[in-house]
């Protein structure tokens, strides 16, 4: 005699080699049956001592390791990294450094949203949807290959405002990319938005209420999709955000899909910001603070003045120092809010330097996403949660 | 071991069928996806429309069972090392693997207590991609010096 009623409660593993783990996620899963009783990650597969080699590095020589934290959109790390040690000195930014710098994280977030739509539909079952996605990503990449130098880790933002200016290639380049842009996201709807398959993969999956979000501390899309109003470029402005006229994707279901279409409405937004920026950005202009205490003296004074040779040299190899204290500076990055907490003694090093990764938190809400729902359904739940390791284990 | 294993000298026979297989295999590189980092996203867009790794016959393969590729992509933790290890043991013969990336080759910027310095400390390596990540035609480099070393091998004479 078989009995059916058997509830008997197994121990799967995830990862941490898996294809849909977005990179060394590692799971485990207590299923009865199917339906998942429990998940628990085990994170920790990509942990590379960020935070301690900051503490070793002057100020300008963490920046590149802030690219690797998430690497989806590294120009958005650099520029909360830079953002909080400029809060030390109250830098001015040029005018067209804060616009550059606008441009870059918002195409940043765009071809982080490409990876995140490209892998969760292709985790789903729906390959055309990658293909297509990372097309328009190769143009963005290319894009900051022009202007950068670099594809993907730049480290092009900086302290005091962007390395150097953009050529007139990269403007005309965007300016054709942000005309075409909406009517990509329109494919990509026509794919997914209405396809019976994709509805049923993500409506009612991973369901989030507004009070799990304010427990959690979930943050960006997670936080928008369960019905809260909330993005720090509006609510706490930093850098130039309240120049621009857009608007912030709210819907209130709290699942999978819900959470879909605020990603896909927000890229549409940061094309309308790029759009706006590219045509208020000021036609000339120094990119770079002519602050002496953050700024490399200029080149023509390096060659003159015996002060500005002095002052070149003992920033390049030794750093400039912070003013004691502690500073932090949030930032509305792809993932959601980017924090980074510095410790200053004085010295020309942070004396710590605390990531508070939107990825990270974010993953705290996957037990209570995934509780109920198949195990099939836990690769739909990874995605929508779009975790970077790289962020998480730091 | 090879089919005759030094039963015969090279000859005619032998090297043709050699370079029958080996051609073959050449033709279909099925790597393990194996991303780590953020090699992995360049990774992941070489496998995309642009640049297109189908048209060289390599297909990403979740499991190592079906794969003789392994394309390390991103920084190896002391955490991780011992499953690199075993996924590549897992993987049948014959078997080659691409080390992709600073870190990957010697540990890059993360000179840290938590880093491996090279992922050839665990598993041995055929080819070494520099960057940080490295372009995709870095890749394909790797990818084209692979084939040549595929076409020198001895299959049925050992």
């Amino acid at each position: 005699m078989i009995n059916n009623n058997i509830s008997e409660v197994i121990t799967v593993n995830m990862g941490p080699q898996h294809p849909s783990t977005h990179g060394v996620l590692r799971l485990v899963v207590d299923i009865d049956g199917e339906t998942i009783v429990n998940v628990e990650p085990d994170v920790g597969f990509l942990h590379r001592g960020t935070e301690k080699l900051a503490e070793n590095r002057t100020y300008h020589q963490v920046i590149p390791l802030t690219d690797r934290l998430d690497y989806l959109s590294p120009l958005s790390n650099n520029l909360a990294y830079c953002l909080a040690v400029e809060k030390f000195f109250d830098v001015k930014i040029p005018e067209r450094a804060e616009y550059l710098r606008v441009i870059l994280a918002e195409m940043a977030r765009v071809a982080s949203h490409l990876v995140w739509v490209a892998t969760h539909a292709l985790d789903i079952g729906a390959m055309t949807v990658f293909l297509y996605a990372f097309r328009e990503r190769e143009e963005i990449l290319d894009m900051f290959e022009v202007g950068t130098g670099q594809r993907m880790t730049s480290s092009w933002i900086r302290i005091g405002g962007i390395r150097a200016d953009m050529p007139e290639d990269f403007f005309v380049r965007l300016k054709s990319f942000t005309d075409k842009f909406d009517s990509c996201v329109d494919l990509y709807e026509n794919l997914l938005t209405n396809n019976r398959i994709w509805k049923m993969r993500t409506i009612g999956i991973g369901h989030l209420s507004d009070e799990d979000v304010q427990a959690y501390g979930t943050s960006g899309p997670l936080m928008r999709g369960s019905g809260i109003d909330f993005d720090l470029r509006r609510d706490e402005p930093y850098g130039i955000y309240d120049r621009f006229k857009w608007e912030i994707p709210v819907e209130e279901a709290g699942d999978t899909y819900a959470r879909y279409k605020v990603r896909m409405k927000e890229m549409r937004e940061a094309n309308k910001i790029l759009q706006q920026a590219l045509e208020q950005i000021p036609a000339t202009g120094e990119v770079m603070t002519d602050d002496p205490r953050v700024a490399l003296p200029a080149h023509e004074d390096v060659y003159e003045r015996m002060e500005a040779l002095i002052r070149r040299f003992y920033i390049v190899s030794k750093g400039f120092k912070a003013p004691k204290g502690e500073t932090y500076q949030g930032i509305e990055a792809p993932k959601g809010e980017l924090g980074f907490y510095l410790v200053s003694e004085g010295e020309e090093r942070p004396y710590r330097m605390k990531i508070r990764a939107p990825s990270y938190v974010n993953l705290g809400a996957l037990n209570k996403m995934a509780q109920g729902h198949m195990l099939a359904d836990l690769v739909a739940i990874v995605g929508t949660n779009d975790v970077v390791l790289g962020e998480i284990d730091r | 071991m090879g089919l005759i294993d030094r039963k015969l000298p090279d000859n005619v026979l032998t090297t043709t069928v050699d370079s029958v297989i080996n051609y073959c295999r050449k033709g279909s590189i099925w790597p393990v996806t194996f991303g780590l980092a953020c090699c992995a996203i360049e990774m992941m867009a070489c496998g995309a429309a642009k640049y297109d790794l189908d048209r060289m016959g390599i297909i990403f393969r979740a499991t190592p069972r079906q794969s003789d590729l392994m394309l390390v992509a991103g920084t190896v933790t002391r955490k991780m090392a011992p499953v690199v290890r075993k996924v590549y043991l897992q993987m049948p013969e014959p078997k080659w693997v691409i080390a992709i990336g600073s870190c990957a080759t010697s540990g890059g910027i993360y000179n840290t207590y938590s880093t491996v310095q090279g992922v050839d400390e665990v598993i041995p390596v055929d080819f070494y991609v520099p960057g940080c990540p490295p372009r995709p035609e870095a890749f394909f480099d790797a990818i084209t010096a692979l084939q040549k070393k595929i076409m020198t091998e001895k299959v049925v004479r050992k």
